[in-house]
């Protein structure tokens, strides 16, 4: 106890900074200066937006009117109106949404992992024409997500879709399906055209840690016998397995925030919306911007705990050793 | 314990042929070395034996069984890469145990086995540690390890040495010596550095450009290189190569005219040579002397000492440079003029094609300089 409250005492933060040398300071300043602009746009063009759609989930701004509103505390979120809860925490739409949101998002990632490393090893292979496969795979995720989304509207549509026309002609349907409104395969259609659009850009970033790999060690377990499997699992899985959680990342943030492809191909249906989709319901076409801004802070704070127990768990991970 | 026998093996890459009909046996225990310049192949053919890469043409044999068309697993072989190849997240027991885990074998088996290749190799102590965490060296004895404890029939090893320290080539050389003795396996051993092939290898094979220039042991190829590319490649510093002609041709010699004006006798069958000739005379730097009436006159250009013996490095006139090494402290001084005395009897003569001309029986010994002998 003693021991500890002495060493408290030692004024280390002034000893360090007593023997940082004038050119350490000058390092310090510049660093500083070149990201001073960076910062100063951050601010700008994130940290104002974002400031500002917290303190409207505070208001009941309308978006009428936005210069006319009134502070109403925690009311957008949960409030008691003569013993009755009220607010977004009450909303069973919202719920519904962020349980859209995070089966859209465990199941369409999980998936476009799998299929992203499967990809990822065939174009890693040596073979004829790879240049080429590496470039035309790539097209899904080039394509703009309203365009493609639009595509498979059609392609998916209950009397002139190309695919109830195949399913009906190879006899696999008895009737056309509609596919993105019912609600049995509505979330699931989806969570296809989102793993055709973005299996490339998984598949691309696995690829990239493939093509990081000895190859030596390939031919050394050749020689060795092993098993092409127990390759993979036992030295290609763990050696990419720090880029795999990065890519990971990636695409869980990304699909935690969807909203165009689904907004696109089933609008505002309750089977598929997500949490994006309903802060847009609630901003747009209620005119509720108070809600709808309850609504985005609660996204952003979902995605912000998410992502701090991600990168956690990836740190632990990660420390262990990736080589 | 198996033979390697190669039948006119080639292989093309695309429409490269990098190896033109290789013909080769390997005895069984044998140490063999192939070496020659970067590019002439020489990883390739330890491939084609590892069943790394197909075999394009010919025929190969591993203890007897035609090899050709099988995996490398099954070839009673283990290799050493250039690199190590140790799995980098893999602790050291784990990357020599990870090879024998589908082999059939049991736990304690397997454990065994890492542990006496450890002991053999004294890296006990690093069983625990990754791949980073140790030295080239170290990583060097763990690659070993791992071929150790396949017990294969055959060791293949690719330029094992050149990623370490001259200090550590010589100790894990004289490893991997030792291996070769307590193990009797055959093994194949490819580098460029002359020294390793000169002391490790029961027979050298030297290539070039895909070919087998010639097979022999280290001596055979020191004494009677039979062209002049094994001439100039074997040895260190490289054999002095002057062109001259044919003087005359006696029985058991040849007389040639050396720049600058004398004749010398070389004891080689002349084997068809005529008179007026264009031909090669090589002499290795230590068969050089400076002597008050040499054959060759020339200027002192450079001077190296060594400590236990010297360099010089001679222009005897139109471009034509030669090397001399003499024991001892240096005598002499850069832009000294000198005379030069060739030892005859180690002098070797090459055909314009670059095929050398057989030795008198008994001609060339691997005993001093006999320079009494030689003729002005
Ligand atoms: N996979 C390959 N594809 C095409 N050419 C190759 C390949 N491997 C080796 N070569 C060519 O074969 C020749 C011999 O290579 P290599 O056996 O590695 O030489 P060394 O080991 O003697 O330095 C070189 O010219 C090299 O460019
Ligand atoms: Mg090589």
């Amino acid at each position: 106890m003693t021991s500890a409250v002495a060493q408290g005492d030692v004024p280390v933060p002034r000893r360090v900074r007593g023997r940082r040398s004038s050119l350490t300071r000058s390092r310090v300043r510049a660093a500083w200066l070149f990201i001073a602009p960076s910062l100063i746009i951050l601010a700008l063009i994130a940290g104002w937006p974002l400031a500002r759609t917290i303190w409207f989930s505070f208001t009941d701004a309308d978006l009428n009117n936005l210069s006319d509103y009134e502070f109403i505390g925690f009311e957008n979120y949960l409030a008691n109106y003569d013993g009755e809860w009220l607010g977004l925490l009450t909303d069973p739409d919202w719920w519904r949404s962020v349980w859209n949101t995070v089966w859209f998002t465990l199941v369409s990632v999980s998936i476009e992992t799998v299929l992203g490393i499967v990809v990822a090893l065939i174009l890693n292979a040596a073979f004829p024409g790879r240049g080429l496969m590496r470039a035309i795979i790539l097209i899904p995720w080039a394509i703009p997500t309203v365009v493609s989304a639009r595509m498979w509207n059609w392609m998916l549509h209950d009397q002139f879709g190309v695919i109830n026309d195949m399913l009906l002609r190879l006899g696999l349907i008895a009737a056309p399906i509609t596919w993105t409104a019912n609600p049995d395969t509505a979330l699931w259609t989806v969570v296809m055209v989102d793993v055709w659009k973005t299996t490339p850009f998984m598949a691309l970033l696995i690829l990239a840690a493939l093509q990081m790999l000895p190859g030596d060690i390939y031919e050394a377990a050749r020689v060795d016998g092993v098993h092409p499997v127990r390759v993979f699992f036992r030295v290609t899985l763990p050696l990419i397995r720090p880029a795999l959680i990065v890519a990971i990342v990636f695409r869980a943030l990304d699909a935690l925030r969807v909203f165009d492809l689904i907004y696109v191909l089933t609008a505002n249906s309750r089977d598929t919306m997500s949490m994006s989709v309903y802060a847009r319901q609630q901003l747009v076409d209620f005119q509720e911007v108070g809600l709808g801004s309850a609504a985005s802070t609660l996204i952003f704070l979902i995605i912000a705990l998410l992502v701090v127990i991600t990168l956690a768990a990836g740190r632990v991970r990660l420390g262990e050793d990736p080589r | 314990m198996a033979d390697v026998i190669l039948k006119n093996v080639q292989k093309t890459f695309g429409r490269a042929k990098v190896i033109h009909g290789v013909d080769l046996d390997i005895r069984d225990g044998e140490f063999v070395v192939f070496v020659g310049p970067s590019g002439c192949g020489k990883s390739t053919l330890l491939r084609l034996i590892a069943g790394l890469e197909d075999i394009t043409a010919g025929d190969l044999f591993i203890g007897g069984d035609r090899v050709n068309e099988l995996v490398p697993a099954k070839r009673g072989i283990a290799m050493v890469f250039q690199s190590y190849a140790l799995y980098p997240h893999m602790n050291v027991y784990d990357n020599m145990a990870f090879g024998l885990e589908l082999a059939k074998s049991s736990k304690a088996e397997i454990d065994r086995k890492v542990r006496e290749a450890a002991r053999l190799l004294q890296i006990e102590a690093l069983l625990d540690r990754k791949p980073r965490q140790l030295s080239g060296g170290q990583r060097q004895r763990v690659a070993i390890g791992r071929a150790i404890v396949r017990d294969p029939k055959v060791f293949l090893f690719d330029e094992p040495l050149s990623n370490l320290d001259a200090a550590l080539r010589v100790q894990t050389r004289i490893e991997i010596a030792k291996l070769h003795t307590d193990t009797r396996a055959t093994m194949i051993y490819v580098t460029h550095d002359q020294v390793e092939a000169m002391t490790l290898a029961d027979r050298i094979v030297v290539l070039n450009a895909g070919r087998i220039e010639q097979v022999g042991t280290p001596l055979e190829l020191y004494h009677r290189p039979a062209n002049l590319f094994v001439a100039g490649f074997i040895g260190s510093p490289q054999m002095n190569f002057i062109e001259c002609q044919v003087a005359g041709v006696g029985p058991a010699e040849v007389l040639v005219s050396l720049p600058g004006g004398g004749t010398l006798a070389v004891p080689v069958q002349p084997d068809g040579l005529q008179a007026g000739e264009a031909v090669t005379l090589g002499v290795r730097p230590d068969h050089v002397r400076i002597s008050p009436e040499g054959a060759l006159n020339g200027r002192v250009e450079l001077v190296e000492e060594l400590g236990e013996n010297h360099l010089l490095y001679v222009d005897a006139g139109q471009g034509r440079r030669l090397t001399v090494r003499e024991p001892g402290d240096a005598r002499h001084e850069a832009g000294s003029t000198v005379s030069l005395d060739l030892a005859r009897t180690f002098c070797h003569l090459f055909r314009r094609t670059g095929e050398a001309l057989q030795p008198q029986a008994g001609a060339t010994s691997p005993t001093s300089p006999d320079l009494t002998s030689s003729v002005a």
